[in-house]
């Protein structure tokens, strides 16, 4: 089946397009209105008259020659919009020269602009969803199980910000990339995280938040090959392809330690631990690097009890140095107790929640029962699963934990 | 493009630090609006007194309320503002991160609205 010349090139160079347009004409609006004319030009034109010699110069200089023209014909009811489309077509006549390097670089330009601090984490997200990776207002709203209209006055203020503070259209220089970086890197996470988390009835739609946060991914570490681009994009593609394994057929959670390790998708381990080794040998890696080394020792072990809990907690110490959190030593922990048995990691965890910072952390409630459970502290286990069970407001993990509830409270009934 | 930098943060630190220590911030301030004045990004920038003497004025069915203190009782107060004239949010921050007492409180950068 070969697909129709426009709308192939339409999914293969729209979101090109659309960055190298927002540079033309200064503004997100005018530039995904002249996009969306350019392509029904191309619509009415190419069939007839044959495919250009360069689709994607041809669409940027049409989108900006109906983006002038258009400001013009509406410069007749307000006259300042007649200085703008002046300006615009005395600043680029005539039509610029459309480079490759230059695409890239607008790609880069718009996710930076799309993440850049000085928006709400909310915003980012919804606006590199909808403008870099083309998603509807209606497919975000879908995955973020949130309101279109909610979904929708997001994107517009976010756009109305970058215009009215006048947020710069630029790849931020080298002092300042690993901050911004980062800041994309986080954006790139939160949407594989709302992907990867989700579960049941509405798995389907958010699943593809984490494959577009894989394309995200790719496309990072194909435009700006930075290590941690490579680590962020290695973690999750390890994650990932524990994808059917940690979910039943009945829908339930399975850990990591009771999965099927045959149904792992050994292509996406072998890409995710290719990218850990590339990103460690530049010895400039950070936490999404360490992470994703720490995924790539479980997604190698053959089987739970093969895993090399050694090195698993000697990648925590450096983790914990590149990133103290008590999230991190509560990670550690759980290996600790991999590697020097139950007794020692539930006093580290112990520890830890005495401190009181992740008294509301439901995972650091369920790791203690599960120790305590190991260590056969039947009633400290329930304790701890009852409070993980009121902080938790995912469906599968409230029923994994309902289950273990159920399992340890029949060994107390007498039979 | 110009922005105004309002500068907050919490007026008893300035209040309870040693006179060595308040002559060299107030150095720091000096050195840092010359080098604006010499980048050509200074339009104006004033330091004002503590909130204690501030003033809230309000007209309400034609009559004018004048009460004592600032509008809004917050941790950090408004101390001072620069406004400047950058191309862009990007250069704004910038400038707006090297002002002596971003250390300490914050810098609140709003654009300016344009009505040429």
């Amino acid at each position: 089946m070969t697909l129709d010349p426009v709308e192939h090139t339409f999914r293969a160079e729209s979101r090109r397009v659309l960055a190298t347009l927002i540079r033309l004409l200064g503004d997100f609006d005018l530039a995904e209105e002249a996009l969306q004319e350019a392509f029904a030009a191309a619509v009415e034109r190419w069939p007839s008259e044959g495919l250009p010699a360069n689709p994607r110069a041809w669409l940027v200089s049409t989108g900006r020659f109906k983006a002038i023209d258009s400001l013009r014909r509406r410069a007749r009811f307000d006259a300042s919009l007649g200085r703008v489309a002046e300006q615009l077509g005395e600043a680029v006549t005539p039509a610029p020269e459309v480079e490759d390097d230059d695409v890239e670089d607008d790609r880069l330009r718009l996710i930076f602009t799309c993440c850049h601090p000085a928006l709400t984490p909310d915003a980012q997200i919804a606006l590199t969803l909808r403008e870099v990776c083309g998603l509807t207002t209606e497919e975000i709203a879908r995955a973020f199980l949130s309101p279109t209209p909610t979904l929708a006055q997001r994107i517009v203020r976010a756009k109305a910000k970058i215009k009215a503070a006048r947020i710069p259209y630029q790849v931020p220089a080298r002092p300042d990339l690993p901050e911004r970086l980062a800041s994309v890197l986080h954006v790139v996470y939160l949407v594989f995280n709302e992907g990867y988390s989700a579960s049941s009835g509405s798995s389907l739609t958010r699943h593809d938040l984490s494959s577009e946060a894989i394309r995200l991914g790719r496309l990072l570490v194909e435009l700006l090959p930075e290590p941690e681009a490579m680590g962020l994009l290695a973690l999750m593609l390890l994650h990932e392809s524990r994808r059917e394994a940690r979910t039943a057929v009945d829908g339930e959670l399975v850990l990591l330690d009771e999965q099927d390790r045959s149904t792992w998708n050994r292509e996406q381990i072998a890409e995710g631990v290719g990218l850990v080794d590339r990103a460690m040998r530049s010895r400039q890696f950070g936490p999404y690097t360490i992470q994703a080394a720490i995924a790539a020792l479980h997604a190698q072990a053959p089987t739970a009890a093969d895993t090399d809990w050694s090195e698993i907690v000697g990648l925590y110490d450096v983790l914990l140095r590149a990133d103290p959190t008590p999230v991190v030593e509560l990670n550690r922990a759980a290996a600790i107790a991999m590697r020097d048995g139950p007794e020692v990691g539930l006093r580290l965890i112990d520890e830890l929640l005495a401190r009181g910072e992740l008294e509301e952390y439901q995972l650091a409630h369920s790791a203690r029962a599960e120790l305590c459970r190991r260590v056969g502290q039947t009633g400290e286990a329930i304790k701890s699963y009852r409070r993980a069970l009121m902080l938790t407001r995912q469906e599968p993990q409230k029923r994994f934990i309902e289950r273990r509830l159920k399992e340890l409270s029949g060994g107390l009934t007498p039979a | 493009m110009k922005y105004l930098c309002l500068i907050y943060s919490d007026e008893t630190h300035w209040a309870n630090i040693p006179q060595t220590e308040y002559d060299s911030v107030l150095g720091e301030f000096f050195a840092f609006t010359k080098q604006i004045r010499d980048q050509g990004k200074y339009i104006a920038g004033e330091n004002l007194q503590p909130t204690r003497t501030a003033t809230t004025v309000r007209v309400r069915n034609g009559r004018i309320s004048a009460t004592d203190g600032p509008f809004a009782e917050t941790k950090e107060q408004l101390g001072g503002f620069y406004l400047i004239d950058t191309p862009d949010l990007g250069d704004a921050i910038q400038v707006a991160s090297r002002i002596p007492s971003a250390r300490y409180g914050c810098i609140e950068v709003r654009p300016v609205v344009d009505f040429s």
